[in-house]
């Protein structure tokens, strides 16, 4: 990468400036130096290059490449403090990066707010799940919905049938997804009493209410039960089939290499391998990293 | 008597709609402003000062409530970026620095002196005997969605308790006999209309104004626009993950919060009939906060209750004197009189006593649900 100083998060623009002069291929080709090898015809969904991020002295994300093609499904894996969930901190600019670009279906999106990201077609999940506790978990599936009518403060004026119309459909669509992830019955408590495995559950059925074509799921099995793992791993499946991509960070292998088609991993900060789940399990580097020989 | 709760009337619908601009910035999007009296101020002087002018109440009232959401605006930009405590230590500020400008411009408000004489609203209406029944009609079609509200609340409840001695529902039929008798109240004023007219059309106005503000806050708080708001409230993340400009909406919530309160400025102008800047002590601002926790936060019904219960307390109070004379006779210990500075501290600190112990029994507010509290985040 070429950039020379490092950035101030406030000052996202001058990223953009840089990027603008950047062909899409010069990212790519980064991204291939670290050992992939892609088909040149199909473009990569999310392609990011060089991504550096530092927290006072420490090097949380150092020179970090990846990309997730469309209508796959993704793993990202590592040891803990490998920096996984600050990349996805950094793809959907929770947090600026010091360094390196992200590309979203071929245009740039560093230099955007995080709400743009989501409006866009990336949606993102947490590591701890967040439900919004003090609204029903069916308020929580309408809250994704993209471009609602009635999110325009004057339109609550001038178009109470067209909202309430909307209401309606979305009501509609948010009941298929909960019937889906089994939280029907749950649809007007608070999600505030919902457990920790149904969270996981509402957050991704939540993310699938804003139509996205990119999921980024951070750690969907972590402290779920093994059916409830069963049944994640089959929605995630089931909505790729339907057409979206999914970039997922998991400690759970099995969950990893049943679902995803490409493996990436990072240790200390870095790349570290990428391939397949069956390259990636017999990957010298990858064993010495999480058994620390 | 009648124009004695006239006058109690209106501070409670003022303060009520005060309130429901914070109940909006605060119980609904979890913004802490401590300097709500700040709206207040502004929209008072705004609408004071354009109507000396010639320009008509409605639209000054209208100047008022745009500036005040003007400052909002201003406030917004300035600190919403800010961690949610130091929006508080900064909105209290703002609301000192506009009192101090109130107190020192006197070239425009005429600093502690005060504006004393301004139009008030309908003062030179004489009204005939069918516009008289037409705004006893208003009244009445204000009364009656409450009276329905509160009918179909005690149909409920009675379902779930089966049982007539509730607290709730105990609760609900004083509500309803306060109101029922407020209402007469009223309506014999608005029949006496040329008594006191501004005074009388004042009230009038005010609880149209209270009805529309809360009309339409409900309707605004289910809308997929107040569901943000409710979002951003939880946990501004996720609002964030999920495409929603956080700051846009937070500036839209504190801007018409501040709107609210700035028409609520303009109401009390023209109450008092006169503006001093110390009529906008920041004192205020907590009196609304105790309204809003007093009926349960992110309730608007609440936030009418508390108004209601606010200044039943403060005149009731009122007549502390007596009843220690009273008391006096029966009890020889108790002092016959306590000047009026201990005994307008004394007030103070029994409203706080109130506020800890409902605190206590009632964490949620008096309308507030339970079940919220047991959530976890």
């Amino acid at each position: 990468m070429v950039d020379k100083s490092p950035k101030s998060p406030d000052f996202p623009t001058d990223v953009a400036a840089e990027t603008q002069g950047e062909s899409l291929a010069d990212v790519l080709s980064e991204v291939e130096d670290i050992g992939t090898s892609m088909a040149p015809s199909q473009l990569p969904l999310l392609a990011a290059g060089g991504l550096v991020k530092s927290f006072g002295g420490i090097r949380a994300v150092d020179n970090v490449s990846i990309e997730v093609a469309k209508g796959s499904i993704t793993g990202l894996i590592g040891p803990n403090g490998a920096g996984k969930t600050t990349l996805f901190n950094l793809l959907s600019n929770f947090i600026h990066p010091d360094k390196g670009r992200v590309l979203f279906d071929g245009e740039p999106i560093q230099n955007l707010q995080p709400h743009q990201i989501a409006q866009r077609g990336m949606v993102r999940t947490f590591q701890v799940a967040r439900a919004l506790s003090r609204l029903s978990v069916m308020e929580n599936m309408l809250l994704a919905v993209q471009k609602q009518t009635g999110e325009n403060f004057w339109n609550t004026w001038f178009r109470g049938k067209q909202i309430r119309a909307e209401e309606r459909q979305q009501k509609e669509r948010a009941m298929t997804i909960l019937e889906s992830i089994g939280l029907a019955h749950m649809a007007n408590e608070y999600a505030g009493a919902l457990s920790g495995g149904q969270r996981k559950l509402l957050e991704m059925g939540r993310a699938l209410m804003a139509n996205p074509q990119l999921i980024l799921l951070d750690e969907p099995a972590a402290g779920v039960n093994p059916t409830l793992i069963n049944q994640i791993c089959d929605r995630i499946l089931t909505w790729n089939r339907e057409g979206i991509t999914f970039l997922i960070i998991e400690h759970n292998m099995d969950v990893i290499m049943s679902l995803c088609d490409r493996v990436w991993v990072l240790a200390e900060g870095r790349n570290l391998a990428a391939g397949t789940p069956a390259e990636i399990q017999t990957n010298s580097q990858v064993l010495e990293a999480y058994l620390g020989q | 008597m009648v124009s004695y709760l006239v006058s109690l009337v209106i501070f409670t619908a003022i303060y009520a709609i005060f309130s429901l601009g914070l109940n909006l910035q605060w119980g609904f999007t979890g913004l802490i402003n401590f300097g709500h009296v700040a709206f207040m101020t502004v929209g008072a002087y705004a609408t004071v000062l354009p109507s000396n002018g010639g320009v008509p109440l409605v639209l000054a009232a209208l100047i008022g409530g745009g500036l005040a959401a003007f400052l909002g605006l201003l406030i917004g930009f300035s600190t919403l970026r800010l961690r949610e405590d130091y929006l508080a230590i900064v909105t209290i500020g703002v609301s000192e620095v506009i009192r101090l400008i109130a107190l020192n411009e006197e070239w425009l408000t005429r600093g502690a002196f005060g504006i004393q004489r301004f139009p008030l609203p309908l003062e030179n209406f004489r009204p005939t005997l069918f516009s008289r029944y037409v705004m006893i009609g208003i009244l009445t079609a204000i009364a009656i969605p409450a009276f329905w509200q509160l009918w179909k609340w005690a149909k409920r409840r009675l379902q779930k308790v089966g049982t007539l001695l509730d607290a709730g529902l105990i609760l609900t039929a004083v509500c309803a006999a306060l109101t029922l008798w407020l209402y007469g109240v009223c309506a014999i004023a608005l029949y006496n209309f040329s008594d006191n007219p501004s005074r009388n059309g004042l009230m009038l106005v005010s609880l149209i104004v209270l009805a529309l503000v809360f009309w339409r806050l409900e309707w605004l708080v289910q809308s997929p626009w107040g569901r943000i708001l409710k979002a951003i409230r939880e946990d501004e993340e996720v609002a964030k993950a999920l495409g929603k400009n956080v700051f846009w909406y937070k500036l839209q919530s504190l801007m018409l919060g501040g709107f609210i309160a700035g028409i609520a400025g303009a109401l009390f102008a023209w109450q008092l009939s006169t503006v001093y800047p110390d009529n906008f002590l920041p004192l205020l601002t907590f009196n609304a906060w105790t309204i809003v926790v007093l009926g349960g936060a992110g309730n608007n019904v609440g936030t009418i209750l508390g108004s209601v219960i606010f200044w039943a307390y403060l005149t009731i109070t009122r007549y502390l004197p007596d009843l220690l004379k009273v008391i006096h006779g029966v009890i020889p210990v108790v002092p016959p009189t306590v000047d009026d500075a201990r005994l307008g501290a004394f007030r103070i600190m029994l409203i706080g006593l109130i506020l800890i112990v409902l605190m206590m029994a009632r964490p949620q507010g008096i309308l507030g649900k339970k079940e919220e509290l047991t959530l976890g985040r």
